[in-house]
């Protein structure tokens, strides 16, 4: 008896054991509850969807576009936003503002396929110093490797010294966005980062051919904000870019047709690409811009089928001149 | 100042000298980027690259003139730069070092006794150089495989900076790639925890620069070794000591790293352990132990390993067609005589389309620089020379911007072909499946293009529709199955007796609405039959345009296999290689 006492265990020890793997049964049985997934994985998960806000301003009969002709895109661009009443109309005290310039390719500036670094200096300059904002970012997502878009096009340089910061597109900034109505941008990847906490969104874009789109101008510039392999969008060319401006409704567009590219666009690489058209269009609407800028291209507004698209989904005029443009010439 | 504090401080400085030149290659033009660091100093100050490159090219590129200083300092000083200066070494160092720290004198003293095996690091040298210097006509260079400093320069650039950057976003803003990194980390971690069991065990077992260091340290000024005869042979001061030497007996010189624990571990007094110009009381071997059989085993292997490899005609009529060199790159064979796989190229590279290429190309070619156009932010950027600046052997020739253009004065070579871009009709949206598509031609950067459209009208499937009455400019059909605007994406027309009425821009499942701007000459009447064509613009390369940079490849939606691909038919290095006449 004593001698089988020595291996047996003691009741006390016997019950603790019992009690401590009762408890690790407990354990293992809650966790798998916890966890448990009936269904499986389904399909397509479910991601949450964000919401653009709206940066477009209220609209002042007479002065939603102008058109100023001119060789110094400084001055015809400070022309053509003072038509429309001044930058203090559109960003106000305090203001964070967000600048989409086409940065897409890694050119250089004086090539036209990517925005004039001076005319986007002056606007950051503008969002400042007359309209007192109180942060100007500059972004873009482009098509080559971004950081080196942004120096080798000269944007990054010239709008930092203006003051304004670049955001570099990276995946936390990218959100899947869902379009009311439309149907290709759903749960796509947008560029959201830099517009969720921004009040006011301008773009600037110059003229360029493009086989594709016809030409590519402000409302294709937005292309900048899709993310994720966008390209496949191509295959519809002419709704993605109406449906760009259903969904991105911005404060002001600034057209730029200074140099406009009218062959090898949209990456040109050539001077010889480039045609001197004089002309900067200022405009509420994204839509009256690029039908004006068909003209500098040598094109008529039904050769880009978006535009009707766009108007028809009511994000803008083609009939520019229904708009009243105001003019100017700057010598 | 203890002695070997000084070497710490050394260690410490140079290490975080190295992690720093690592972190600045980094293109860009901030104060942290490349500017006008030296990022290659350790690449330059190793004689390896140096004697390789000689040996294989019968020249002393200009850069690598710096490998005669270590050369200098080993001869008078001994194996400093392993003790001292190596970033790898340090490395093996510390892991030894940590692992070590709770072993007993004895055990210490054991696991750092002098092995045979030793040796086994000069033939690795010896079948190296071989390979390098005798067979001048096939010489291939591969100390770089195991060359210390190109090692630890593409594993620290290829492998632990992506990983430790990936979370912070602080060198790279898009996460780097690069194929066959995994291998790299494989071999460096192996290497790095084979110090727990002996400590510096690349160093005294596999380091070809180490045995070139033990070689050319025998004419050593000052050594290491006893002065006095008051020592007491209690071989403490080998317990710690890093090369194996066995300074406390007689002591190999050539196995010596100068780290000088034997000094600081000495428990005489009068200090036993000299640094002197004197032979060490106990008796030195200045030569390494290379024995005539190993020797000539080595060598034999050396010469007779480059025709071996060679013949699998990788550098002949078998050559890779996806081996896809960087801009300024020399024809393959030359290529082969200078790269030393140190990754600079791939690590400076902006858009991270160069990758490690692995042994498709020729067992040779494993982890030498390759275009890889599904990798990285979009194939080679047009006005980019950035790996032909950085290589520090000039593999790839440092070429300037309007040379890789073909601008200026070689405006009448034209620009640097890569390779070519073909089309794959069969996978191509546009020719195998009529989508409208094109962003091949649209991220073309050459000026013309060097992707062109052809256009071509085609009536689509079950395109063929009956009118049943036509109302201004909307056709109702009498077929009803059409998709909601399937047509209406501005590029599709509608045709009526071989004449187009129009552009669609809209239809319904039994209506068609014609864009107004074309003025029907014909009106299609009740019963007659329209056709509903797709505008497609075909696309095609211009085979004298394409410089192969692979941005159409990177772009072309179909993702996979793409629909077109560049290879390197056509590259300008290489003559055979040419498609035209």
């Amino acid at each position: 008896m004593s001698q089988q006492n020595k291996h047996n265990l003691s009741r006390r020890k016997f019950i603790a054991r019992a009690v401590k793997a009762g408890l690790s049964i407990a354990a293992a049985g809650l966790l798998a509850k916890a966890f448990y997934d009936k269904n499986g994985p389904s399909a397509q998960p479910d991601k949450e969807l964000v919401t653009l806000p709206d940066f477009s301003v209220p609209s002042v009969q007479g002065q939603t576009i102008s058109i100023v002709k001119g060789a110094d895109r400084v001055k015809t661009v400070d022309k053509a936003i003072e038509l429309l009443g001044g930058i203090e109309r559109f960003v106000k005290s305090g203001d964070i503002v967000v600048i989409k310039p086409n940065v897409a390719f890694a050119s250089v500036p004086g090539l036209g396929a990517t925005t004039n670094p001076p005319l986007v200096a002056e606007v950051v300059r503008l969002c400042y110093n007359r309209g007192d904002a109180k942060q100007v970012y500059v972004t873009d997502n482009p098509i080559n490797e971004p950081a080196g878009c942004f120096t080798i096009s000269g944007i990054g340089k010239a709008a930092t010294e203006a003051g304004a910061k670049i955001i570099l597109p990276r995946d936390s900034l990218f959100k899947p966005v869902t379009l009311k109505g439309g149907k290709l941008i759903k749960n796509w990847p947008v560029f959201c980062g830099p517009l969720m906490k921004a009040d006011k969104l301008i773009g600037i874009a110059p003229v360029k051919n493009h086989s594709r789109a016809g030409a590519s101008m402000t409302m294709k510039n937005f292309y900048g904000l899709l993310g994720g392999r966008r390209n496949i969008f191509h295959q519809d060319i002419n709704t993605i870019i109406a449906e760009l401006v259903m969904l991105v409704k911005p404060t002001l567009v600034i057209l730029d047709g200074t140099e406009s590219m009218v062959t090898n666009g949209p990456t040109g690489g050539s001077f010889s690409d480039l045609k001197r058209t004089d002309t900067i269009i200022a405009s509420c609407d994204p839509v009256a811009a690029d039908a004006f800028g068909c003209s500098l291209l040598e094109l008529k507004t039904n050769d880009l089928p978006y535009l009707a698209k766009a108007q028809a989904a009511d994000a803008g005029t083609v009939d520019y001149d229904s708009l009243k443009p105001l003019n100017a010439i700057i010598s | 100042m203890k002695i070997v504090t000084v070497r710490r401080i050394s260690q410490i400085f140079f290490f975080t000298l190295f992690v720093w030149f690592c972190i600045v290659a980094t293109f860009g033009d901030r104060l942290w980027q490349l500017r006008n660091w030296p990022v290659n100093l350790f690449l330059g100050l190793d004689p390896l690259v140096a004697i390789g490159t000689l040996l294989t090219t019968h020249t002393l590129y200009a850069p690598l003139l710096l490998g005669l200083v270590t050369v200098i300092l080993t001869i008078i000083f001994g194996r400093f730069f392993c003790g001292w200066v190596c970033p790898f070494g340090s490395i093996h160092h510390l892991v030894g070092y940590l692992g070590s720290r709770k072993k007993t004198a004895v055990q210490k003293i054991k696991q750092n006794k002098y092995r045979k095996a030793q040796s086994i690091k000069y033939f690795i040298l010896i079948f190296f150089l071989f390979a390098a210097a005798f067979p001048s006509l096939n010489a291939t260079l591969q100390t770089g495989l195991l060359d210390p400093i190109p090692l630890i320069t593409r594993s620290f650039n290829l492998v632990l900076l992506p990983i430790v950057d990936e979370p912070l976003a602080a060198v790279s803003v898009t996460q780097r790639f690069y194929e066959l990194a995994w291998l790299f980390f494989a071999f460096f971690l192996t290497v790095v925890l084979l110090n727990l069991v002996i400590p510096r065990f690349y160093c005294r077992f596999i380091c070809p620069l180490g045995a070139l260091f033990g070689i050319i340290s025998r004419f050593a000024i000052w050594r290491i070794g006893k002065n006095t005869r008051t020592c007491s042979n209690c071989k403490f001061c080998e317990q710690n000591c890093e090369g194996g030497c066995e300074p406390g007996s007689e002591i190999k010189i050539s196995e010596c790293l100068l780290c000088f624990n034997c000094r600081q571990d000495c428990k005489t007094k009068d200090n036993v352990i000299r640094y002197q110009i004197q032979k060490s009381l106990a008796g030195e071997v200045t030569d390494p132990d290379i024995s005539r059989r190993g020797f000539v085993l080595s060598l034999a292997s050396g010469v007779l390993a480059v025709p071996a490899v060679r013949l699998a005609g990788k550098i002949n009529t078998n050559w890779y067609h996806k081996l896809i060199r960087p801009p300024g790159s020399l024809a393959e064979p030359e290529f082969l005589k200078r790269c030393i796989k140190c990754g600079q190229c791939m690590r400076v590279c902006p858009t991270n389309v160069l990758q490690p290429a692995g042994i498709a190309g020729g067992l040779e070619g494993l982890w030498t620089p390759v275009l890889n156009n599904k990798i990285g932010t979009s194939g080679c950027q047009l006005n980019c020379i950035a790996c032909s600046q950085v290589c520090p052997t000039a593999a790839i020739r440092p070429i300037t911007l309007d040379e890789k253009l073909g601008q200026g004065k070689f405006s009448d070579k034209g620009p640097i072909k890569l390779g070519t871009a073909f089309v794959d009709k069969n996978r191509c949206l546009v020719r195998a499946f009529d989508i409208p598509c094109i962003v091949c031609e649209e991220n073309c950067p050459v000026s013309p293009k060097a992707i062109y459209t052809v256009d071509e009208f085609k009536t689509v499937r079950d395109g063929i529709l009956t009118v049943k009455k036509v109302i201004g400019n909307t056709i109702e059909t009498v077929e009803n199955n059409l998709i909601l605007d399937k047509f209406a994406t501005g590029d599709y027309y509608c045709i009526f007796e071989g004449c187009k009425l129009g552009k669609i821009i809209a239809n319904t499942e039994n209506t068609i609405k014609i864009s107004t701007k074309y003025k029907p000459e014909k009106i299609p009447t009740e019963g007659s039959k329209i056709e509903i064509q797709v505008r497609l613009q075909h696309p095609y390369v211009d085979i004298e345009r394409c410089i192969g940079c692979g941005v159409c490849e990177h772009e072309c939606p179909v993702s996979g296999k793409k629909a077109i691909r560049v290879s390197a038919e056509g590259e300008t290095r290489s003559t055979d290689r040419r498609l035209l006449l």
